[in-house]
This record gives C-alpha cells, structure tokens and sequence, in this order.
C-alpha cells in the first residue's frame, strides 16, 4: 500500500459555473475520483409551472447565460409541440441562424478564451494580448461577430428576445443582414488562421470507448436544430421518447442529476455530432476537420477543442449561406398558427454548443405550463467526464499533485461543461 | 495605479459575466485601466485583494451569506450586477413556495450537502452593504463599461431615474400594452432602450421600478386594455418577487383579486 493523498481543485477555472475535482490515491490505486457539482439549485422546472406558455422562452433561457439561445429554441419547440404548430421554412431559417451564431460564440469564448491559454502556459487570455496579439484579437473579432449576429435576430445574445410559438417578435431588415453578409465574408480569413493555431496545437490522449449521441434532423443538415435521437451503437430514439434512451438519477457529490444511457457511459456535444454527422459537414468545415487531423472514430475528449473549431467553420459558413438566402425575400412570414390549441406535452430537443438539451412540457387547456423536465448537455457529460479523469489519472501519479490538479482541469475544461446550466 | 477588480458569481446563470467578456472592441482598453486578480469563469488568478468586486447572482444556498460576507470585508467597493443580485431576479419566483416543496420535486426531497438552500432565494442587500447596482436581465455591456469608468473617476454610475416607456417612445416602438399585450414599461426602470418591447416581447420589469412607479394605474391599465388586474400581478413576481421588492406592488396589484 502506498502513500495516501488528496488532489483537490476548489472551483475549477475557466468554464461556466461552480465545480470541484476530488480525487483521493492510495500509492497508484484511486479511491475517489469525482467532480463535484457545487453550484446553486435554481429550481426552473418548478419556476415554469403555472406560467403562460408564452413566458417559456423568456424564462427558461435565463437557465444560462452562454447558451440562452439554445433555451430558447428547446422551449418554443416544446411548446410549438405541446400547441401542434408547425413553424414555416422563413422562421426556421431564422431560428437556425441564431443558433448558428451561438454556436460560434460559444465555440469561440471556449476555444479561444478558455482553453488557448493552457497551451501557451499562461492562467487566462489577459497575457496572451501582449503575447499573440493577433490570436487575441482575432477571437475577439470571431466572437463580436457572432454576438451581432443573435442580436441582428434577437435582440440580444443573452437572453434572446423575440421568441415565441409560431412567430417571431422581430425578423431582420435587409439593411441589417447586409451588414451581416459583408462581415461574414471577411471573417472567412479569421476563422482559417483560427484552423492554423489550432492545427498546431497537441494535447494529452485519453482514449476509452463510450456511445456518443446527437440529435440528428431529417434532411441531411449538420445537427443544430433536432430530431431523433441517434446513438453510435445504432440506436435511435424519437425525440418524445427520450426516456427510452437517457435515464437520470442523483448521485451524492453532484446538485446536477446524473444520466446514463442504455448502454453505458454517454457523451454529447461536438465530438459526438462530429462522429455521427461529419459527412454533413460543409466542404469548408470538412477541410478544417482534415487539417486539425480529426478522426471520425476518436474517442480523446481532447478532441472537443479540435471538433468546436470545425464547428466554428461550419456555424460560420451555415450564417453565411442564411443570411444569403434570408436577403432574397427578408420579408416576415405569417405566424403558424396552433392545430391544438388546448394543449398537451411536447418535447424539444435541439443541439446546443455543449451537445443534446431537452425541453419537456405539458401545457393545459389554459394555456399554462403544468410539468416541465430539462435535461442539460453538461449532466448528459458528467458520468463520462468522471470516467475520462479515472482513465487519465494513471497516467498523471508520478507527478506532484499541482501537476495532476492542472493536467485534470484541463480534462475537465476540454469538455466545455456549463455547470450552472446542469444544476438549473 | 490601477484599481483591483474581482468578479464573483451566486446562484445565477453567468450571462452578466459574460456579458462583461462581450466588450470585445474595448477589451484591451479596459484591461489597460483596470488590474483584474479574479475572475473564475476566464481566469485561473484568484487574488483575494481588491478593490472592487463585481457580484453576481443571488443567494440561494446556506455558504452564500458567509462567502458574500467574506467578499464584503475584502472589497473597498461592492457593485451587484444583473437581476438576480439587485433584486433577486427569477431565482425568487421560486419564493412563492417552501423550499421542501422543491426539493420534492426535483430532488426526490433531498436537502442535504450539494442540495441545500436557502428557503428564499435573496438579492445580495438582504446580507451586506452594496455600494453600487447595475440593473438588468441581462446587465447592458455599455452601462458596465459606463460604470467602471464612473468608479475608476471616482463618481456615482448613472441609473435612469425614467420609465421603460420613456425609451419606447424615444425610439418609435408602438405601445403594446394599447394592444393587450401585459406590458410593465410604466413601472418599470429604463436604461436598457426598451430593448424588449422593439423585438416583440412585452416589457418584464428586470431593472426594477423607477423612481415614482403608480401599480394602482398598472392594474387599472391592464383591465382597461381587456386583461386582469391579477395578470399584471403575475407579471411583476418575474423578477420582482423577493419579498421586500414584492412590498412595493403588493398592495396596490393584489395577486390573488378576482378582478
């Protein structure tokens, strides 16, 4: 038996919310190893009961900061479910570039922001302006750029505006997709040099098999705005029967649920859509993707950085064509109107930055919400966060106890967790 | 030299945070006036010495009060940011029932270790002294950087004193309260341009009240525009539902009138 000793990181640094690595060794054996979900329950399932459908939106995308637009879009298309309405090709166009915009400010804040300061050495972005002023300012550039976009749709990124079943309370004038239009042209020499930083960049390897699972839509589109649920192990699962396939429970070290698949571990977000869609990828994201060296296979959770900066191409280029098919006929569309209007459950499933979020409600015949259930990208990770830092501490023992806390947070962070979001 | 600034979150969603990375084409600028020695969500630094601490969020788990305390003793200046730390926000809709209910029904009951909390959700005034607010669901980034170079030149942040309707009617948005929309622009405090009402959804009051707000003429308006005088009640416990902030309306907008 060998020496005991604890690896402890109080509130991890840069990602979303508050989480602790906790992992107890006995010589090489592991008798602890979790992370800690210590941020505050904020109880939204019970916030929305009793609410006009209307307020959902509004309300639930307050669950995160980072990717409220994807609240939103999980909650009118659960509530679009629950009403049977069917948006119109316009609406959804406009939905998606939205999406599209989040996705590459969420990809870029981490990547860039977060993530890029681990492999120049230093403990956030503030160094690297007088060290890469170019990398700093191009993100910066990225990132403005996809701010702009949501607030061209939706008023704001945070906490997007004009949401509602069937309609929206804004659609962008021509002058503003213009504007759009021209800067996203420009940001194509941005977002390739963004490529070349990454593709020189290595990191740590931790391979261990798990199922990925991304909601894939009909059509042939890259994973964004939802459909079923598919599974590397074949499986797929309807939207509405979600249960089927992600089974929650509560662990004592976490105030955000837990969740296993049928299988085993799961994984979502960018890497698990890379590995079920990639062949959709647009020829511009696809080359990305070959440059960073990105396998279709890899199971590196390492590997999340390498697949949000093919995303960041492949959000920027979807923005663009958009927006181009938006300035043909900006005009609004008619709202959809409800075909049940006394209500009933829908379910929303879309791809958010971080993987697959669930929106689930029942509506009443008096147009309130009765029940809601949300399940969060970040707890879908979390079994399989715990089982990567398992399989990566071996490797870390010989080494001072700072360096294994570092070389853990890293893992952690690659998985872009936002916690505050899990625990809602 | 450049005063220390610290950034610190409670419950919340950390979007007023991000809102402070969203000043992109300032942000070398920003960083070349002020020292930032903590920010956990970008930085890994975690200086305990500063002058200014920018807080987020609201209490809603035992550790926060000593926690805020300790941030409290530490920071010569203590500026609550966003909804959720001025006013509560919608963390205190959750106040309108008692914790164990909650508890049942997210957590199968549990309210022990990581499910604790508190049994209202609070904004940061209910434990210590803040200084300075800057209000918003979510905080503006201009009015940010507006009131750190307020702080940096040692003067009072502006708050507008106005209506969200004041705003409305600046830039031309058609009033949709006159439409039956349930729209809280008269009570509430501007400084966010009427962002809310120009993109279609009716004003929620996340700044708060302005300096002389009448809810009896709400309620009034609300009935007389087709809807229920309780419906204007619903709508001011979206962010105004912590109990000292609810005192303000309570009375004169009951929650539970038949009208």
């Amino acid at each position: 038996m060998g020496a005991s000793r604890a690896v402890v990181v109080r509130h991890v640094t840069r990602i979303e919310g508050h989480g602790n690595i906790v992992v107890d060794l006995e010589g090489d054996r592991i008798k602890r190893c979790d992370l800690e979900i210590v941020e505050s329950p904020r109880f939204f399932e019970v916030l929305l009961q009793g609410r006009p459908y209307d307020e959902a939106p509004r309300i639930s995308c307050r669950i995160c900061g980072i990717c409220s637009v994807g609240h939103a879009t999980a909650s009118v298309h659960a509530v679009e479910a629950a009403l049977g309405i069917t948006p119109g090709p316009k609406l959804r166009a406009v939905r998606r570039l939205n999406m599209a915009g989040e996705w590459l400010q969420s990809h870029i804040l981490h990547v860039c922001f977060l993530v890029a300061p681990d492999a120049f050495g230093v403990p956030s972005i503030v160094p690297m302006v007088g060290s890469h002023p170019d990398v700093v300012k191009r993100a910066l550039r990225l990132k403005r750029l996809a701010n702009d976009i949501c607030c061209t749709v939706s008023g704001r990124h945070v906490m997007p505006i004009s949401y509602h079943a069937g309609w929206m309370g804004h659609w962008p004038e021509r002058v503003e997709l213009r504007a759009l239009q021209e800067r996203l042209i420009a940001a194509e020499e941005d977002l390739d040099a963004l490529v070349e930083l990454f593709a020189g960049l290595s990191w740590p390897v931790v391979e261990r098999r798990v199922e990925h699972l991304a909601s894939l839509e009909d059509g042939g589109a890259y994973p964004m705005m939802g459909g079923p649920l598919h599974s590397t192990s074949g499986a797929v699962t309807a939207p509405e029967a979600y249960r089927d396939a992600l089974h929650e429970y509560l662990v004592d070290h976490s105030a955000a649920k837990h969740v296993r698949g049928t299988d085993g571990t799961i994984r979502v977000g960018a890497l698990a859509r890379y590995a079920l869609a990639h062949q959709r990828l647009h020829p511009r994201a696809k080359d990305a993707a070959a440059r960073l060296k990105l396998r279709a296979d890899s199971a590196n959770p390492f590997d999340y950085v390498a697949a949000q900066v093919v995303e960041s191409v492949q959000a920027h280029q979807e923005a663009l064509d958009l927006v181009s098919a938006l300035l043909v006929d900006p005009a609004p569309e008619a709202p959809a109107r409800p075909g049940r209007p006394h209500g009933g459950r829908g379910v929303g499933m879309v791809e958010v930055p971080r993987g697959t979020l669930v929106h689930d409600y029942t509506i009443g015949a008096d147009g309130r919400i009765k029940s809601a259930n949300c399940i969060i990208p970040t707890s879908l990770n979390l079994v399989s966060i715990e089982g990567d830092m398992r399989a990566f501490v071996p490797s870390l023992v010989g080494r001072p106890s700072p360096e294994i806390a570092h070389a853990l947070e890293m893992l952690v962070r690659a998985y872009d967790p936002c916690v505050s979001c899990s625990v809602h | 030299m450049r005063p220390r600034v610290a950034f610190f979150s409670f419950g919340s969603c950390e979007g007023c945070q991000l809102q402070v990375l969203s000043v992109e084409d300032v942000l070398p600028e920003l960083l070349s006036v002020v020292e930032v020695v903590n920010f956990r969500e970008a930085m890994d630094d975690r200086g305990d010495d500063y002058d200014i601490a920018f807080v987020e969020g609201s209490l809603v788990k035992p550790d926060d009060v000593a926690e805020l305390q300790q941030i409290r003793a530490r920071a010569k200046i203590l500026v609550a940011i966003g909804a959720c730390a001025c006013l509560g926000g919608v963390n205190a809709m959750r106040n309108r029932r008692p914790v164990t209910e909650l508890a049942r029904e997210v957590y199968d009951g549990r309210q022990d270790g990581v499910f604790a909390a508190l049994p209202d959700a609070s904004p940061l005034s209910s434990v210590v002294q803040v200084n300075y607010e800057i209000r918003g669901c979510p905080i503006d980034r201009i009015e940010f950087l507006e009131a750190v170079r307020s702080l940096i030149a040692g003067t009072v942040p502006y708050v507008p004193p106005f209506a969200v309707c004041v705003e409305c009617t600046l830039r031309g948005t058609p009033c949709l309260l006159e439409s039956g929309i349930p729209c809280l622009g008269s009570v509430a405090r501007a400084g966010c341009n009427a962002v809310c009402p120009a993109y279609g959804a009716p004003c929620e009051a996340c700044r708060g009240f302005h300096e002389v707000p009448n809810f009896e003429a709400l309620g009034e308006a609300f009935f007389r525009h087709g809807m229920t005088r309780t419906l204007a009640a619903e709508k001011l416990q979206l962010f105004n539902n912590y109990r000292e902030v609810r005192e303000a309306w309570e009375q004169a907008v009951p929650s539970s009138s038949a009208t």
